[in-house]
């Protein structure tokens, strides 16, 4: 179990972090969200023991990470946003030096280095030097240097960050394999990389913890219930077609804005802002009129939603 | 120590793969063998001046030598990022230093030890005991020691090996004109400034001519566990930065 109290820090004078406190439990995985500059690396980095907090107690499994952090260090593994890796080194050379430097013995190096080029799916570049391969793999000898230890707890800072879509949907396939040996913690600023991959989210904002639960805790909390719908209507006849659809969408039950946007290749684009699910009665009120649907879409999912409203009073923008 | 040794030998696996390690070697022996030719060996002179003449050149060149094969050694690490790998395992920052350090000194005598036939080209041809010549490669080695842990501190401050090197030939330049400085002060000022001095006195009255002290060799190994201490205290420090 990982215990967090009141963890600060301070760079100078600016406050980067906290203080936050929350708990972990083991098997647990949880996401990290925020903003840029929300302070996610810097609590990953000193639960990592890589950096020393100002202030607060870590606790993980027991073990006071600021008094003994080479104890903690051996249970965890850490994936910073840039993986550390030695570029002149072959791939088994590199996850033999990152176990021999986590202590493992010679023959539990030769039982964990194939379990994480296993697990990683590095097996066929194994022998080749790591200046040689693509974003992606490198990436995954980064994963597979932080699980060669077999660690309790599992820090992935920004894992898909760079990515393609095809090595990002692996990355969660990897991720989502991880969880079943390890307590996992992953930062990330995208939503959908969160949800898709975490029991539970703590949302940080500028260095503060805005929000703590799992996505339909989160959502149901909803401070802000607010729904934004597009709707794209193909052009029709007559110089006020605009403002009457305007008018037709502002008499669906629920609205309480409707925004001009962009005209595209005769679709006629409205944002609607509504305080519930609109997006049936919206397309029946279209229908109604004889004019033709082009286009209907949440602009954001619920806990997109419930993270911009989190979030917005601390992101400054 | 078990840290310490993994870390020397992938450091030292580092110069020997890389092409830089190399080069560094191939530059300082070419630059040698030229000095040797240019001072040593221009005009006719006693072979104990000739040997002189050659731990003369030979330890500019292994000061910069040292400069240049640490500034590298932690920068570099935080330039790539790798240094968050040794950060989170369970590793002190003294086995770090020490294990680069350690790795830097035995390709530094390497490079010296290739440097060796000139000596004995000297001792075939003329009159000298082996023992100055051995008492003037261990001051090599003591003086390539002292700037590698220069160089390593240096090292430790920055992630811009640029930089690194600059603050480096900075402290290094600072370290060889505590002497010329000394004479311009007076006593006791002059003799206290002037010990301080990392080649004049210690090396060129002492190793250069063949001649063994405790106090030099003590001179040189307590600059080095200064400038390591520093070193390690600077990786310390950037943990809360």
């Amino acid at each position: 179990m990982i215990k967090v109290e009141n963890l600060s820090k301070f760079y100078g004078a600016r406050r980067a972090l906290g203080p936050v406190s929350f708990e972990i439990e083991d098997g647990e995985t949880v996401g990290f969200l925020g903003l840029n500059g929300a302070g996610k690396t810097t609590a990953l980095r000193i639960l990592a023991c890589d950096l020393r907090p100002s202030g607060g107690a870590i606790s993980i499994n027991g073990v006071d990470a600021i008094a003994e952090p080479h104890e903690v260090r051996k249970r965890i593994g850490f994936l910073p946003e840039t993986p550390p890796l030695y570029t002149d080194m072959t791939v088994i050379d590199y996850l033999r030096f990152a176990s021999e430097l986590r202590g493992l013995r010679k023959q539990d190096q030769n039982k964990r280095i194939p379990e994480a080029l296993e697990a990683t799916d590095l097996g066929d570049v194994a022998g080749d030097v790591i200046s040689t391969l693509s974003h992606g793999y490198r990436q995954r000898v980064g994963v597979a240097q932080a699980i060669v230890h077999q660690p309790t707890l599992l820090i992935l800072d920004e894992p898909t960050r760079g990515l393609d879509p095809v090595q990002i949907v692996e990355m969660r396939r990897m991720i989502q394999n991880l969880k079943e040996k390890h307590t996992v913690l992953i930062s990330s600023h995208i939503l959908t990389e969160i949800s898709q991959t975490c029991d539970r989210l703590l949302v940080l904002g500028r260095g503060e913890l805005v929000g703590s639960g799992t996505e339909e805790e989160l959502t149901h909390k909803g401070h802000d219930t607010t729904k934004m719908v597009v709707v794209g209507v193909r052009r029709g006849d007559g110089d006020d077609f605009e403002a009457r659809v305007a008018k037709a969408l502002f008499a669906v039950p629920g609205v309480s804005l409707v925004d001009y946007g962009r005209e595209m290749n005769g679709c006629l684009n409205f944002t609607l802002t509504a305080d519930r699910e609109v997006r049936g009665a919206v397309s029946k009120a279209i229908v109604a009129q004889d004019w033709e649907l082009l286009r209907l879409d949440a602009m954001t999912s619920e806990l997109e939603q419930t993270f911009i409203t989190l979030v917005g009073g601390h992101a400054g923008n | 120590m078990r840290a310490t040794s993994v870390i020397f030998r992938r450091e030292l696996g580092t110069y020997l793969r890389s092409p830089i390690g190399w080069i560094i070697a191939a530059a300082a022996l070419l630059i040698e063998g030229l000095l040797f030719q240019a001072f040593a060996l221009s005009k006719t002179m006693l072979s104990g001046e000739v040997l002189r003449w050659f731990f003369w050149t030979m330890s500019g060149v292994t000061m910069g030598v040292a400069i240049v094969l640490s500034i590298r050694l932690v920068a570099e690490e935080r330039q790539n990022n790798s240094i968050v790998l040794l950060n989170t395992s369970p590793v002190s920052d003294l086995s770090i230093v020490i294990g680069k350090y350690l790795a830097a000194l035995v390709f530094l005598a390497a490079i010296l030890a290739l440097s060796c036939y000139m000596p004995i080209l000297v001792k075939l041809n003329g009159k000298v005991s082996t023992s100055q010549i051995l008492i003037g490669y261990l001051g090599l080695f003591l003086i390539g020691g002292a700037f590698l842990a220069i160089g390593l501190f240096a090292s430790a401050l920055t992630r811009y090996q640029l930089v690194a090197a600059v603050i480096g030939l900075g402290i290094s330049m600072v370290m060889i004109v505590f002497y010329p400085l000394s004479k311009k002060l007076a006593p006791p000022f002059d003799t206290a400034i002037g010990q301080l001095d990392a080649w004049w006195g210690h090396f060129d009255r002492g190793f250069m001519v063949g001649v063994l002290t405790l106090e030099n060799v003590v001179y040189y190994l307590a600059l080095t566990y200064f400038f390591l201490l520093l070193a390690v205290k600077t990786l310390e420090a950037k943990r809360w930065q």
